[in-house]
C-alpha cells in the first residue's frame, strides 16, 4: 500500500477544519461552535421541546452532524476520526439544548461513546439537573454472541432513529414518550455491512486492515475494523443475500411485514452500485413477502472511504411510517420542508 | 517523595506514550480501530500543557486534575478509564503520606475505578489483564520489604507479563470482541499502554 491520498491539511486538524466548513455551507441551519465541537441546529434551544442530542467518533459523515436541523438532531457532538467525543462537550450540548422538557442522548453501543456519554449524563444531572434519557442504538447482526463481547454495534438504524425520533420531539411529545420510541425503533430494526475495501484513518496514515483484491470483509462496523470473516468476492445478488439473510432471521421478519429498507454506503462506493445493491435487497424482501414501505439509499453512516454497503431493515407500523415522512431539513436529509 | 515526582511520572510518561504512539496504534489497527496511540499522545500532551500552566500544592489535586484532564481530551474508551483511573488514584491520596503502603491503596482504588467503568474480568483481552497483575506484585513486593521504586517495578514487571499473555485470548470486551476468535494472537493495545505507564511509574517514582 502506498502513502494516503487524502484531500487534507495536517492529520490533527482534519475534525476542526471540516466542521468550520460545515457551518460555513449551512449557516441557514446550523450553527457550529468550534471549541467544543458541537454541531447545534440554528434556532436551538427550541422552547418545550425535548432536546435531541447525539454524537460521536467523526469519519461517518453526514453522521451526525449533517443530521442537525429541522425534524431531526438539536446538536450533535464530533470526536475525533472513530473516537467517541468526551463528556465535556455533551455536558455543553446538553445543556445547551435543555429549556427544561429534560434531553434525550442518542448513543451507538460503542464502549467508548456509551462510557462518555454515561459520565456525561451523571454530570449534567448533578450539576445543573437537566432530566438525560438515553437510547443505545445495537442493531448489527454481525455480532452475534452478545454474552461475551461488547454487545451489538450500533449502525444503520441510528440514522432511522434519529429521523422518527426527531419528527416525535419536533410534535411536542415528552421526554418518557420520546425515549420509549426511540427503543422501539431500535428494538425492531436489524442491520449487516461488508466491505470491499478497509479505510485510512488520517492520524494512522495508512489502512486499517489489508484486503487482496479478490477479497471482502464480512460483518464490518463503521470504523474501518475487520469484520467477522474474510470471504473471496462474490456477484452482489450473492453479496445481497449474506447480508439480507442474517438481517431477516433474527428479529426475525415474518412474511407480511412492513420495513423501511436503507442500503446505505460505506463512503467509497458509488450510487449506482448502491442501487444495483437495493435492487437485490428489494428482490430478496419481495421473495419473503415483505413490503417495502419506506426506502432509502446512499451514503450516511460512512466508514471514511471504505468501499462497501450496509442493509438496515425496520419493521414499521402506520405511526412510525408518519413520522418518518414527517418534514426534515438537514445537510443530509431533506423533504417536505 | 511528593508533587514534584509525580509531576516527573506524568512528564515521562507522555513523553513514553510520545514515542509509542505509532507502536500502540499499529496495535489498536490489528484488532480495534487504529486509535489508540493517537488518543493516548493527545491526553498526555494535555496534561503536560496544564502542567507548564499551573503548580500544585498536592499530589492528590495534581492526579485529579491529571484524571480530569485525560477524561476531557482523549475521547473514546481509554479516556473515561485512564481518567477515571487517576480521579480514583488522587482522592485515595488525599491528606496522606506517600508511602508505598498508600500508593498500594491508591493504585487499587483506580484499577477499581476502570472495573466499576469498563466492568472487564481477567482474561477478557483488556488494560485489567495488566493492571491485575501487576497489583498482585506491587503487594507481595512491598510486603517484602520493597521501596516504593522497587514495588513499581516489579508491579511493571509482572504487568508486561499479564501484557503478553494477552497475545492468544480471544477478547471479550471492547471493540475487539466483534472479531471473536480473529482477536487471538494479537496483543492487547490498552494493556501495552499500562505496562507502559508502570514502566514509567517505576522510573521516576523510585
Amino acid at each position: 500500500m502506498g502513502g494516503m491520498k487524502k484531500l487534507i491539511n495536517e492529520p490533527a486538524d482534519v475534525v476542526s477544519e471540516a466542521l468550520r466548513g460545515m457551518g460555513a455551507a449551512h449557516p441557514d441551519r446550523l450553527k457550529v461552535d468550534l471549541e467544543n465541537r458541537i454541531v447545534y441546529r440554528k434556532d436551538a434551544p427550541r422552547a418545550g421541546k425535548v432536546g435531541l442530542i447525539s454524537g460521536g467518533g467523526s469519519g461517518h459523515e453526514p453522521m451526525h452532524g449533517g443530521f442537525v436541523g429541522l425534524g431531526m438532531l438539536d446538536a450533535a457532538c464530533a470526536g475525533e476520526v472513530f473516537t467517541s467525543p468526551v463528556p465535556d462537550q455533551m455536558m455543553a450540548a446538553t445543556k445547551a439544548v435543555d429549556t427544561g422538557a429534560g434531553v434525550l442522548h442518542i448513543v451507538k453501543n460503542y464502549t467508548g461513546d456509551v462510557m462518555n456519554f454515561e459520565m456525561a449524563a451523571e454530570l449534567a444531572a448533578a450539576d445543573a439537573g437537566t432530566e438525560v434519557l438515553s437510547v443505545v442504538t445495537d442493531d448489527d447482526v454481525a455480532v452475534q454472541d452478545s454474552l461475551y463481547t461488547a454487545g451489538r454495534r450500533g449502525v444503520g438504524v441510528t440514522v432511522l432513529l434519529e429521523k422518527i425520533v426527531g419528527a416525535a420531539a419536533e410534535e411536542g411529545r415528552p421526554l418518557q414518550e420520546v425515549a420509549d420510541l426511540a427503543k422501539r425503533v431500535n428494538d425492531n430494526g436489524r442491520s449487516m455491512g461488508m466491505a470491499l475495501t478497509s479505510c485510512t484513518v488520517p492520524a494512522a496514515g495508512k489502512p486499517t486492515f489489508e484486503l487482496a483484491e479478490n477479497e471482502m470483509e464480512l460483518g464490518i462496523g463503521i470504523h474501518g475494523e475487520p469484520g467477522r470473516q474474510r470471504l473471496p468476492l462474490a456477484p452482489a445478488k450473492e453479496i445481497a443475500a449474506m447480508l439480507v439473510d442474517p438481517v431477516l432471521g433474527d428479529l426475525p421478519y415474518q412474511q407480511g411485514d412492513s420495513v423501511i429498507a436503507f442500503v446505505n454506503g460505506m463512503g467509497g462506493t458509488p450510487l449506482l452500485e448502491l442501487y444495483l445493491m437495493y435492487n437485490e435487497v428489494q428482490q430478496l424482501l419481495d421473495r419473503a413477502g415483505i413490503t417495502v414501505a419506506r426506502s432509502l439509499v446512499g451514503n450516511y453512516i460512512t466508514s471514511l472511504e471504505m468501499a462497501g454497503c450496509s442493509v438496515t431493515l425496520l419493521k414499521v407500523d402506520d405511526e412510525l411510517v408518519r413520522l418518518w415522512d414527517a418534514p426534515v431539513n438537514t445537510p443530509g436529509l431533506r423533504w417536505n420542508a | 517523595m511528593g508533587v514534584e515526582n509525580f509531576t516527573n511520572w506524568l512528564r515521562d510518561a507522555a513523553s513514553t506514550l510520545h514515542e509509542n504512539a505509532a507502536y500502540l496504534t499499529e496495535l489498536d489497527s490489528a484488532i480495534g480501530d487504529a486509535d489508540h496511540g493517537s488518543n493516548m499522545d493527545r491526553g498526555f500532551a494535555a496534561v503536560v500543557a496544564v502542567l507548564d500552566e499551573v503548580s500544585f500544592e498536592s499530589v492528590d489535586e495534581l492526579m485529579k486534575k491529571a484524571g480530569m484532564t485525560l477524561v476531557s481530551k482523549v475521547g473514546g474508551a481509554s479516556g473515561p478509564l485512564y481518567g477515571t483511573f487517576f480521579l480514583r488514584f488522587g482522592t485515595a491520596l488525599a491528606g496522606a503520606e506517600i508511602t508505598p503502603a498508600t500508593v498500594g491503596e491508591a493504585l487499587k482504588a483506580g484499577v477499581g475505578g476502570i472495573l466499576a467503568r469498563g466492568k472487564a474480568e481477567l482474561g477478557d483481552k483488556t488494560m485489567y489483564d495488566a493492571w491485575a497483575p501487576a497489583l498482585d506484585a506491587y503487594d507481595d513486593a512491598v510486603a517484602g520489604g520493597a521501596d516504593l521504586g522497587g514495588a513499581l517495578a516489579a508491579a511493571a514487571e509482572a504487568a508486561a507479563k499479564g501484557r503478553d499473555a494477552t497475545t492468544p485470548l480471544v477478547a471479550r470486551k471492547g471493540r475487539a470482541s466483534y472479531l471473536g476468535e480473529r482477536s487471538a494472537g494479537h496483543q492487547d493495545p490498552g494493556a501495552t499502554s499500562t505496562t507502559l505507564l508502570l514502566e514509567s511509574a517505576a522510573r521516576t517514582l523510585a
